[in-house]
């Protein structure tokens, strides 16, 4: 019979195991990931060349000739991903030197909270508001406005990523020291200048960290370009025409019928594993930027 | 005589800073106000929550949505408290990232980091490789629950971290003193005080979780479902079936915000009401659930003071 210290030592170690096969458990969801996207993509251009990916300039894959040039869905999702940060990146700016400089405590608690449930609000609603109430209202400043367009999705998309390029970059200034600014100060500069030459550039890292990340969710997101943006891939550069993200093109292959290893099925892999691969440079760069932060105090 | 500073833009700036906040609240307000005002109509007619969809927009309703949300979060709820919580634990616990096991515990860690960046359609795409064609569960409530685990999982893991963090090192070295293994004192000691935050970090991954849509369109989710999945409960002993159960899991399904988009993208306007309506109450939902785990973490934060 086990005596009870036994017993103890025992379930003890038992428990370790148990904690660390659900820690290593979680190392499989990225094996699997790069997995289904490389071993699909694989097949995908087995039937359709690298080099037609790269370098044709229609994607036209539900046609009856079918073009597998990615550019298409790479302009779409950059342009629109472009335009959400030019909404975001000042406006993120002003808010944040306005919480981190000036506001009272009393503010910045109300604040950032509303600011961060932009993040949880479902983006098939903000969908919904960008193709039924922004684009339409647009369309009364905008001269031939389409429809379906990537300044709407864009401008909603720049209001949907302030948690990272207002509330992140803002984080990153409250951590610089207040002795930082008392010396400013104390030096005559005024509140202003303090935030723009000295805080601003001490915290850059951290902001720019959460601009990167911001872009980064804008690129990866889907449902408000999947509905508000069009489903036609267009190589353009014109924010009224109606575009195609890479993300939109997975959704519009997912809700046919998908017959397992069809040149369709396959297709949404290889886009699948291009946004991937763009989506892990954009987080490396952030997450490089952001390790940088504590090497400066 | 000395220079007068130009305090002009001390005064002007913060205008400007909370003009833009205004900005943000009043995009947040015109999109709450936008869809009730649009979806009102449906809002408070008791019968679009007790209809099937329907091919009439005027008879359509979200029953099979809700009731599919509702298991399919079960679902995600279970898997990602089942995985997380422990590796939350291991991570903050036991990992000393020293040896060959270190170097594990590093890669874990950094995966974990990593997983939360990842665009959700990913995490379809995934789902749709292996869980639909490689393990060949089907577009099923299964998959679907498993599929939105894996994008709570990191905000699991991250809040459970946080919340064992902040117990003090005094706690766990009074149990060892008395003789406790580490897992008596994380049972006894380490679980009950940091379960509020555990808590927080579950309603928090599970308020993005439920308004996801994309990566259960990519796993195939049907939109139109006219029915519910087979009660498990019998009339007999033991009142409930284990075949039923597992039919349960293997029935398709749809949800909210699926039911949203279909209704979105479909041509006549008078869908576009039922949309409004629906996506108002996922909206409320989402923003019960996160003043809810608002409040626990200041709860939690005033509970207990080291």
């Amino acid at each position: 019979m086990f005596s009870s210290v036994t017993y103890k030592k025992f379930l003890d170690k038992l428990m370790l195991a148990v904690f660390f096969t659900a820690g290593f458990i979680t190392i499989f969801i990225t094996v699997g990931i790069v997995y289904v996207l490389l071993s699909d993509s694989i097949e995908f251009f087995k039937e359709v060349s690298i080099k037609e990916f790269l370098t044709e300039k229609e994607w036209t894959p539900v046609f009856a000739t079918k073009k597998f040039g990615i550019w298409p869905l790479v302009s779409g999702t950059f342009l629109i991903a472009g335009i959400a940060m030019v909404v975001s990146v000042p406006l993120g700016l002003l808010i944040s030197i306005y919480l981190s400089e000036y506001a009272s405590v009393r503010v910045r608690e109300f604040a950032k909270p509303i600011i961060e449930f932009l993040e949880a609000i479902p983006t098939v609603v903000f969908g919904y508001f960008t193709l039924l109430f922004v684009t339409p209202f647009l369309q009364k400043i905008v001269p031939n406005l389409d429809g379906f367009n990537s300044l709407a999705p864009g401008i909603v998309l720049g209001f949907m990523i302030l948690p990272y390029t207002a509330s992140m970059a803002e984080d990153a200034m409250k951590g610089v020291p207040q002795r930082i600014r008392e010396a400013s100060y104390s030096l005559g500069a005024t509140k202003l200048r303090t935030a723009l030459k000295i805080v601003l550039p001490a915290a850059v890292s951290g902001v720019v960290a959460g601009f990167i990340l911001g872009a980064s969710r804008a690129i990866g997101e889907t449902m408000v370009v999947a509905i508000a943006a069009g489903m036609y891939p267009n190589l353009t550069l014109d924010p009224r025409e109606p575009v195609q993200t890479m993300t939109g093109y997975i959704v519009q292959v997912a809700l046919g019928d998908l017959p397992f290893g069809s040149i369709e099925y396959l297709s949404i892999f290889a886009v699948g594993l291009a946004l991937f691969l763009i989506a892990f440079i954009f987080n490396s760069i952030a997450l490089w930027l952001r390790s940088r932060i504590r090497e400066v105090y | 005589m000395s220079r007068k500073i130009n305090s002009r833009p001390d005064i002007v700036f913060p205008i400007v800073g909370f003009l833009a906040f205004l900005m943000v609240i009043s995009f947040l307000f015109t999109l709450i106000i936008n869809l009730f005002i649009d979806g009102i109509e449906k809002i408070k007619d008791t019968s679009f929550y007790t209809s099937f969809p329907s091919r009439f927009p005027d008879q359509a309703g979200i029953l099979s949505g809700w009731v599919g949300t509702l298991l399919v979060m079960a679902g995600a709820i279970f898997w990602s408290l089942l995985i997380g919580i422990p590796a939350g634990i291991y991570l903050e616990e036991y990992a000393t990232k020293r040896g060959f096991i270190g170097k594990i515990e590093t890669i874990i860690e950094l995966n974990i980091n990593n997983l939360a960046a990842v665009p959700a359609i990913i995490y379809g795409l995934l789902a749709l490789g292996i869980f639909v064609y490689r393990f060949k569960f089907g577009e099923s409530i299964l998959t679907a629950g498993l599929t939105l685990s894996i994008l709570m999982l990191p905000v699991i893991v991250v809040n459970t971290r946080e919340a064992i963090r902040r117990i003090p090192r005094d706690i766990r070295e009074g149990a060892y003193a008395v003789g406790a293994t580490k897992w008596d004192t994380v049972r006894d000691h380490i679980l009950p005080y940091s379960f509020g935050g555990i808590l927080t970090g579950l309603i928090i991954a599970a308020s993005r979780a439920i308004g996801e849509t994309a990566p259960l369109i990519t796993i195939g989710a049907l939109t139109f479902i006219a029915f519910l999945p087979p009660s498990p409960f019998t009339s007999d002993f033991p009142f409930i079936s284990l075949d039923k159960v597992w039919e349960v899991f293997m029935s398709p399904f749809t949800v909210l915000p699926i039911q949203i988009f279909n209704w979105v993208s479909r041509p006549q306007a008078a869908f576009q009401v039922n949309a409004a309506a629906a996506g108002f109450i996922l909206l409320i939902l989402t923003v019960l659930m996160n003043a809810i785990a608002y409040y626990l973490r200041q709860k939690v934060r005033r509970k207990y003071i080291w």
